[in-house]
């Protein structure tokens, strides 16, 4: 099994999204997504500097794949999905089906998690147009995807989100823009001030959602560690980490020491809770409410 | 330009065609189309019988099989398809790839329309349904500025629907998982957004709570509307801002001022949404809606939506105020 690092969902500053990737470079993850999947607005690192940090990870030996956008609206916006998929060099994560469109018959792509691959008849009509590999839905749980494994066509590698906030919603809206009295076209780039974005909590102060940008994420952080076993088994091929502003490293690590086995998962665990930004859930992996988190108890059913 | 508008019940249908509908959308009862609610849509006879009421009066029916087949059941969607063919209809809104490859090869005769809970918003999305499986038409999301549409329908072969009154999605169709984070089930999956049967209304001394699945969604103070609590429509607490609308306030979308530009750009129907309202909103909304695409159709030029018109709309409209959404920037 792999480890995967997903592309950053939040604008952080130029140097540090340099700097985080020199010390990616040095990490034990064999697959990076690179680029600016949310917004089109942000604009401190620009295709040409993904290029020049593509070449330096697949140089430290990382599988470089450029994400592309999720929300195309603009004739611009088409424009820089054609530069990404006609890049030559690397692969390309379809965010979209028009990225599928440039991509099917030409060179091979991942399907990424907002293609909505839910059903066998989909995956195998999807992969006979090029896939390299699939990840699945983020509300997709353990039992459907079982049934997708069991059919999945030979060779082709299954990846899971399996740390993160995830990115639940995207919008024409800007919610920071919102949210700071601003229009969107005049956002004076505010997510920048929110590393991990921005929470959004209920009248009663419980952390619900998370603003970032265009793009709605769950307040909590989902995770799969104690999972890891289970994923193998199943015959998943890759789990990804959705990058935070602190501790990424670590948590790389953390997951990388489970899946050699160097270090046990529940003990692995109770520190990267300690590193997380908000709770943790895991609700949608065994086929509930996203939010929830189910532990080894509940599914016994000794609660 | 043609009226597509819903149908939950063959009631609204009737009401639909009777007030000037060119085309009706219905689903049938359970998960394969988009509003799957206890006691709403079609069984075989109901069907039966609707489309005939339709075709006897030179009208369109459209079954919406807009939800994912979920990996354990992907034949019940792949029946929906059959049955919608033997019935007669006259479309099939899909999502779903793996449905349209099915309805390609097994019901070739069948046309399709690309749903909105297809997410595509650019004409590389439109080109690869419309090369691979021949669709017909698509609806677009309630994501694009007016220039952005015609953008879209300058470079595609394909008919472009756009919505036109309604309820308000401030996601992208498709892409939003939000109701299922909250309540285990959401559009894709399961046809439902803030299903009703996680609701629970609560009285409490601080006000009338409105709960999804046990989430604070919204707090009334007394004497105040209450909504129902569609999780992104709530009103919630961001940093030193408390208690605002922080996604989007509960209104409705309508377009009546637009339908110049709507029709001068190419745009080939207007969708009304609610299959989940009764009849009497079918009416009202479908006769509304007949009167100003003939008015503006006589006399685009000097069309001017009534404030009649408005006041109409507006009394069976979400939150009993609206928006031009989308279409007009500063909305964003």
């Amino acid at each position: 099994m792999k480890l995967s690092l997903g592309p950053i969902q939040y604008y952080w500053p130029r140097g540090e999204v340099l700097a985080f990737y020199e010390t990616v470079a040095q990490s034990p993850v064999d697959i990076v997504y690179l680029g600016e999947a949310v917004c089109s607005r942000r604009h401190e690192v620009r295709l040409s500097d993904w290029l020049d940090i593509a070449a330096v990870l697949r140089e430290a030996g990382k599988e470089v794949v450029l994400s592309t956008q999720v929300l195309i609206e603009s004739g611009a916006d088409v424009t820089v999905l054609h530069k990404i998929c006609a890049n030559g060099t690397y692969l390309v994560e379809a965010n979209d089906i028009g990225a599928v469109h440039c991509l099917e018959g030409k060179v091979p792509f991942v399907a990424g998690p907002h293609l909505n691959i839910y059903n066998l008849p989909t995956l195998q009509w999807m992969a006979a147009l090029g896939l390299h590999r699939w990840v699945m839905p983020l509300e997709m749980g353990r039992d459907e995807l079982a049934l997708l494994l069991a059919g999945c066509p030979a060779g082709l590698p299954t990846e899971v989100f399996a740390y993160g906030r995830m990115p639940l919603a995207f919008s024409a809206r800007c919610f920071t823009a919102r949210h700071c009295n601003l229009p969107k076209d005049d956002c004076q780039f505010k997510c920048i001030e929110h590393p991990d974005g921005l929470l959004m909590r209920t009248r009663e102060s419980e952390e619900f959602l998370v603003l970032n940008g265009i793009q709605t994420q769950s307040a909590r952080v989902h995770n799969l560690l104690p999972e890891l076993p289970a994923l193998r088994a199943m015959g998943v091929d890759v789990v990804r980490i959705s990058p935070q502003s602190e501790h990424t490293l670590r948590i790389i690590d953390l997951f990388q020491d489970v899946m050699q086995g160097r270090t046990d998962a529940a003990l692995a665990n109770t520190e990267l809770l300690g590193l997380m930004v908000e709770k943790p859930c895991n609700g949608y992996w065994y086929g509930k409410p996203g939010l929830e988190q189910v532990t080894e108890l509940d599914e016994c059913g000794v609660l | 330009m043609e009226l597509v508008c819903p149908a939950g019940s063959l009631p609204a249908l009737k009401a639909a065609v009777d007030n000037g509908a060119d085309c009706v959308y219905l689903g049938f009862r359970d998960a394969t189309n988009a509003r799957n609610f206890a006691g709403l849509n079609f069984d075989e006879a109901a069907i039966e019988a609707g489309i005939r009421y339709a075709h006897d009066r030179h009208r369109k029916v459209f079954v919406a099989l807009n939800t994912y087949p979920q990996a354990a059941k992907a034949e019940l969607w792949q029946r929906a398809v059959d049955r919608a063919a033997h019935s007669g209809v006259d479309a099939v809104i899909l999502a779903d790839p793996g449905m349209m490859a099915y309805a390609v090869k097994h019901q070739p005769q069948l046309r399709l329309h690309l749903s909105v809970q297809g997410s595509a918003t650019n004409y590389e999305a439109l080109d690869f349904y419309y090369q691979h499986f021949g669709i017909a038409r698509a609806v677009l999301p309630r994501v694009l500025s007016l220039t952005q549409v015609a953008q879209v329908i300058d470079k595609t072969p394909v008919e472009i629907e756009v919505f036109g009154f309604g309820s308000l999605c401030v996601m992208v169709e498709g892409r939003c998982a939000l109701s299922s984070y909250a309540t285990g089930e959401a559009p894709n999956t399961n046809g439902v957004c803030s299903p009703p049967k996680a609701v629970r209304w609560v009285e409490t001394p601080q006000g009338r709570e409105s709960r999804l699945n046990g989430v604070l969604i919204d707090r009334y103070a007394p004497g105040e509307n209450a909504g129902y609590p569609t999780l992104c429509k709530g009103r919630f607490d961001v940093g030193n801002e408390k208690n605002y609308y922080a996604i989007e306030e509960p209104t409705s979308l309508n377009t009546l001022s637009l339908l110049p530009e709507l029709m001068k750009i190419g745009v080939r129907a207007i969708k009304i949404e609610g299959r989940q309202r009764s009849p009497a909103y079918v009416a009202q909304v479908t006769k509304v809606w007949r009167a100003a695409i003939d008015s503006c159709r006589a006399n685009p030029q000097h069309y001017n939506a009534k404030p009649a018109w408005f006041s109409e709309l507006d009394k069976v409209a979400e939150g009993q105020q609206h928006t031009l959404g989308a279409y007009h920037r500063p909305w964003k």
